[in-house]
């Protein structure tokens, strides 16, 4: 399911125009993104929650030709299904 | 850390859209139904600029529970992954920079 798709189906079943669904849709994501991006977790009931993890600096190597290579220090993200979300995909 | 919640979300929504509270609410969870619905008919969905939630089939393996040692069999089950789209990544890391939270870069 793409993005519009998604838009489309909501449009669809609340009886929005496609504008609306649209905005509705982006701004559920740019606010999980703005959290996010100001290092706050995000917590979504029945869903799942969005965090970040701190990765240190450290000297890496490049695989290919095994030259030292310093990694500098990052944040990844990470997302985590909540039980409901967990349970319906594995049925 | 703060922690964003559905609320928060119900809230700049239906600002945005001057709608009544509830029917922001409404639509938020009809949002998050929708994927969910479309993940547990075995469907990926692609966000672009935020990420793709993927389905993964995992086969029976055996493990071992960690406190008893005893093995065990795991069955197949489907588990579900997110991928931050490239976009998404960066946007974390240069907030970090921003607001100075980044962990260890000047650090002795």
């Amino acid at each position: 399911m793409t993005k519009s798709a998604l838009i489309n189906a909501l449009a669809r079943q609340k009886g929005l125009s496609r504008k609306d669904a649209e905005t509705v849709v982006n701004t559920v994501f740019e606010e999980i993104s703005l959290s996010l991006e100001n290092g706050n977790r995000v917590e979504l009931r029945g869903f799942g929650s969005f965090g970040l993890k701190e990765r240190r600096s450290r000297d890496g190597r490049n695989p290919k030709t095994g030259d030292k290579v310093f990694v500098d220090s990052k944040r990844v993200l990470f997302f985590k299904a909540g039980k409901e979300l967990r349970e319906r995909v594995d049925q | 850390m703060n922690t964003l919640t559905k609320a928060a979300i119900v809230d700049k929504l239906y600002k945005t859209l001057d709608i009544t509270h509830s029917d922001a609410q409404d639509l938020v969870e009809a949002v998050l139904e929708t994927i969910k619905g479309t993940l547990e008919s075995g469907e990926v969905v692609k966000l672009p600029g935020f990420g793709n939630f993927d389905v993964r089939k995992k086969r029976a393996r055996r493990g071992r529970n960690p406190k008893t040692g005893e093995e065990v069999e795991i069955s197949a089950r489907n588990v579900m992954t997110f991928h931050p789209s490239n976009i998404l990544r960066e946007r974390v890391n240069v907030g970090a920079e921003k607001t100075g939270q980044k962990s260890s870069r000047n650090a002795t």
